[in-house]
């Protein structure tokens, strides 16, 4: 199994890596940390004529974390971002969600945002993008735009960036003082991609009831599928459990899991709603010891 | 077409080398075929098995799934630099021959490079954590009870005699 041949580019400034894509077109592709882009070509299941390796462009290797949310630029690697502690101190959902992507190992070198602009349906990140509300950043030579999560993923590997399009960022949101947050998964072994899996951010109001709950899961469906639980788990109170069995039914409606040699469909539909409802649990108990002060572990 | 050739350059187990390669050569084919440092191994060549593993600049990395034109100027570490030049044997590697941690020995290049990542980042590991450490690595022989013994086993030796995780064994002059 060895890739097929390709024309290298290595630009160095974001102009020139964008210059080269708007060229190359759709013969082209951005090679980021190439663990998920190079298994295809290894396997000939993607034969690119030109790559274009964004690993040595300025400016591309940034976490910044503002009043708002995190901005993680385009080379940033998972390991980078799962180490970064002001991140992980105002938005513990990636921490808590990059430690179920793949091993360490390809965590060293696959990037969050690659991870990202490849939309797999069953990776950790988009889900997490999505029940933030987060926003992707992409370029090319016609211009800048902010993509909402919502319309970014639009089918498996597929997204609403165009072939000369870079992805050079993307904005995760802080859930905020009152927010909590969990990241569920069940994989056949740890590291492997999900079964399912399942992000949650539950946010309290002032007297410490639930005021709102969302969920985005992976791995059953086309694209990450978020959920709005509050109807069902608005006033409920953390401690005493929000993962009603409304909230529950709420969500396996809302999914469209398929059948394959992993599992059946039914059985992700099942295990979908067994994961939500560790997931509100948790991320309820993170934010009532978010909003009394304490870390959220 | 013919195809285009780069200049590669690297540095590995602390000597630089140099050879021209298409893009398309991966890190692990390039240290096999044009190196002939051929105790890097291939399995799977899709990133699941763990046997091409080596560090980049310290950092365990698939060699399978990193172009060789991508790490120019880069510091690689292979199985080939973890024993010292006298042949003494790196902590980690003494530990999967104690323990019996190998059999046919085809995953162990990548078991070792993979276990040398992990003890740089947790000297004293529990048992759950040297399972996530090795859960990227596939075995077909051992059943991986003893290579669990053999990482328990390192990171102990390796605390007590102060030998760099990552770097070559007795510190004569490998990289750190
Ligand atoms: C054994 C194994 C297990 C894995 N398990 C998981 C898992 O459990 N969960 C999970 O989420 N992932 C998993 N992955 C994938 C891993 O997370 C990848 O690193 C990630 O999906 C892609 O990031 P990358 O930087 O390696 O992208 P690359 O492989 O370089 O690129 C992937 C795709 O995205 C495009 N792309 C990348 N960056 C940009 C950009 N900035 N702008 C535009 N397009 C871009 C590329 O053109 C390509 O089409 C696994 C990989 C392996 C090998
Ligand atoms: S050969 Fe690289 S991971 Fe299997
Ligand atoms: S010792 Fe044979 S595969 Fe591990």
């Amino acid at each position: 199994m060895k890739p097929p041949a390709f024309r290298y580019h290595a630009p160095r400034t974001v102009g020139e890596a964008l210059d080269t894509l708007a060229e190359v077109g759709g013969d082209g592709k951005v090679l980021a940390g190439g663990q998920s882009l190079i298994p295809v070509m290894n396997m000939r299941l993607a034969s690119p004529g030109h790559l274009v390796d964004i690993g040595g462009v300025e400016g591309l290797d940034e976490v910044v974390v503002t009043a708002d949310g995190v901005r993680v630029g385009a080379m940033v690697r998972h390991r980078t971002l799962e180490r970064h502690e002001e991140a992980h101190r105002r938005n513990p959902l990636l921490r808590q969600a990059l430690s179920h992507v793949a091993h360490p190992v390809i965590r060293n070198r696959g990037t969050t945002v690659g991870s990202i602009a490849h939309a797999d349906p069953a990776g950790e990140m988009p889900a997490v993008l999505a029940v933030l509300g987060g926003h992707v950043t992409v370029a090319s030579v016609r211009g800048t735009r902010d993509v909402d999560a919502a319309d970014f993923f639009q089918g498996p590997l597929q997204s609403s960036a165009a072939p000369d399009e870079l992805v050079t960022g993307v904005s995760f949101p802080h859930p905020g003082a009152r927010g909590g947050t969990a990241f569920e998964e069940l994989a056949r072994r740890h590291g492997d991609y999900a079964i399912a899996g399942v992000a949650v951010v539950v946010i309290l109001d002032e007297d410490g009831r639930t005021a709102s709950a969302r969920a985005a899961f992976t791995g059953v469906g086309d694209v990450p599928i978020v959920v709005d639980l509050t109807d069902a788990c608005v006033g409920a109170v953390p401690d005493d459990g929000i993962g009603s069995p409304d909230a529950v039914e709420l969500a396996r409606g809302a999914i469209a899991p398929e059948s394959d040699i992993h599992a059946t469909a039914a059985y992700r539909r099942h295990l979908a709603g067994v994961l939500l409802g560790r997931g509100l649990a948790a991320a309820g108990r993170r934010a009532v010891a978010g909003a009394e002060g304490g870390t959220r572990p | 077409m013919s195809e285009e050739l780069h200049d590669i350059r690297m540095v590995v187990n602390g000597a630089p080398v140099a050879a021209r390669a298409p893009a398309r050569r991966l890190l692990s084919d390039f240290l096999r075929h044009d190196l002939e440092l051929t105790g890097t191994h291939v399995g799977c060549e899709h990133g699941v098995c763990g046997a091409c593993t080596v560090l980049i600049d310290g950092e365990p990395a698939r060699s399978c799934l990193t172009f060789a034109v991508t790490v120019q100027d880069r510091d690689i570490t292979t199985i080939e630099g973890l024993a010292a030049e006298d042949g003494t044997l790196h902590p980690v590697q003494q530990a999967f021959k104690d323990t019996h941690a190998l059999q046919c020995g085809f995953c162990t290049p990548g078991f070792v490079l993979s276990v040398c990542g992990f003890l740089a980042e947790h000297p004293d590991p529990d048992d759950d954590e040297i399972l996530e450490g090795i859960s990227g690595n596939l075995c077909r022989c051992t059943g991986y009870q003893n290579i669990r013994r053999a990482v328990a086993q390192a990171a102990g030796d390796l605390r007590a005699t102060g030998i760099p995780a990552c770097g070559r064994a007795a510190g004569q002059g490998g990289p750190e």
